[in-house]
């Protein structure tokens, strides 16, 4: 019986490992009819995309699946690798425009309908991706959820697909570099981001203080030690998002030829 | 290459982010991790303190992250004035350093700067470094406005 778990968990991980790489080889095809066609695709693009796929297949390796197997820190690594700096490292890529761009017209016209439709925009909305995210985590960690992760292979593949899909939404709903005509405005992303960054740092001193999650056979300081990871991690993770995000509030103003622009050029936006 | 115009105000804004941000950087780092004096999380504090502590954490990140930024931006068009822009930095580090030093420590009771008997002298050097961040950085601020010169 657990022999046969293992057997679903390293298939299911196998197939994540697989999804990446094709991602990957659509992404890097894309790209190339993009450069044949003499259309410019900013090479650091193609870069920080592949460095995103490069740290889910890390997460996915199987020394990392046996260091979350082990040990509480090891799942909180790939926790953040797969929901927060992989989804970063994608969404700067801008797979959504190279989409877009690479199919025919009629098929891009059709994606952005179907992406104004009231589902995909409560979907999209940053609340909604903050609630899947950093709810998700929420839900994962004060809930037998994470428990029931370890004996459920089925759960656990899903999981962590769920980190990374949730992570991407996220990421894309504050930041991301795709047309987004229904995305709400930047203050209302940034306060979403003030909550996320406030309420992830806070599920890891609750972690920290209660010895969260509990009945699932993690020693007090093995739980401290990942809170702590998840913590300062997640932080730097944010912090990163943080910067994404401002570049793209200043870039939308518009560029002031002389500093005695500066002020008018704030206050227009 | 003509020398085109600083601008004070934005400068000043800049830094004050920056140092807000950077001395709270510092607390986290100096103080929680490197000397370990005040954890954290103190243990015995109750959840609304655990929260505020968090949003006031989040904050610190933005402000970091913005500030940041908007000096970089100021910078790339060589707009930034030297006076307003270490007053501003001065200024938001003395300013955190007290708020700190009153409303967390004192106010909320998040946590003290060490657990000791002769906790006043710590809270002492504390507050006072504070005030004395903030007092230089606004006579720095109001010198650089006075002379109206900037050194660039």
């Amino acid at each position: 019986m657990i022999h046969q778990a293992h057997l679903i968990a390293l298939v299911g991980t196998s197939l994540l490992v697989v999804l990446t790489l094709a991602l990957w080889f659509s992404y890097a095809l894309g790209v190339r009819r993009q450069r044949r066609q003499r259309k410019n695709w900013p090479c650091w693009r193609l870069l920080v995309f592949s460095l995103g796929c490069a740290l889910l297949v890390l997460a996915f390796s199987p020394p990392m699946v046996e260091w979350g197997h082990a040990d509480l820190s090891g799942h909180m690594a790939q926790h953040l690798l797969l929901g927060m700096f992989a989804p970063i490292a994608l969404m700067l890529g801008a797979p959504g425009t190279l989409l877009l761009r690479s199919v025919p017209v009629a098929t891009a016209r059709r994606i952005v309908d179907f992406a104004a439709t009231l589902p995909v925009r409560c979907l999209s909305h940053p609340c909604t991706a903050l609630l899947l995210d950093i709810g998700g985590l929420y839900v994962l960690y004060l809930t037998p959820l994470y428990q029931l992760s370890f004996s459920a292979p089925v759960v656990h593949v899903w999981l962590q697909l769920h980190f990374v899909l949730a992570g991407y939404l996220f990421s894309w709903s504050i930041a991301g570099p795709d047309p987004a005509p229904h995305r709400p405005g930047m203050r209302v992303r940034l306060v979403v981001l003030f909550v996320a960054i406030a309420a992830h740092g806070v599920l890891g001193k609750l972690m920290y203080a209660y010895g969260f999650p509990r009945d699932a056979g993690h020693l007090i300081a093995e739980i401290e030690a990942a809170a702590e990871l998840m913590y300062y991690g997640g932080d730097l993770a944010e912090l990163l998002l943080a910067v994404v995000f401002f570049t793209v509030w200043y870039r939308r103003r518009r560029m002031p030829d002389s500093a005695s622009d500066w002020q008018t050029a704030d206050r227009r936006t | 290459m003509d020398a085109k115009p600083v601008d004070a105000r934005a400068s000043l804004t800049a830094t004050v982010f920056l140092g807000i941000g950077l001395m709270a950087a510092v607390d986290e780092i100096v103080f929680h991790q490197i000397l370990a004096w005040h954890h954290f999380f103190d243990r015995s504090t109750p959840a609304v303190a655990l929260l505020s502590d968090g949003l006031l954490h989040s904050a610190e990140l933005l402000m970091l992250a913005a500030g940041f930024l908007l000096y970089v931006r100021l910078s790339r068009h060589h707009a930034v004035s030297r006076g307003p822009a270490w007053g501003g930095l001065l200024i938001g580090a003395g300013a955190f350093q007290l708020f700190d030093g009153t409303v967390d420590h004192k106010l909320l009771r998040l946590h003290q700067v060490r657990y000791v008997d002769n906790l006043w002298v710590y809270d002492l050097a504390w507050n006072g470094f504070g005030v004395l961040l903030l007092a230089v950085g606004f006579v720095i601020w109001r010198r650089s406005l006075r002379s109206g010169v900037d050194g660039r």
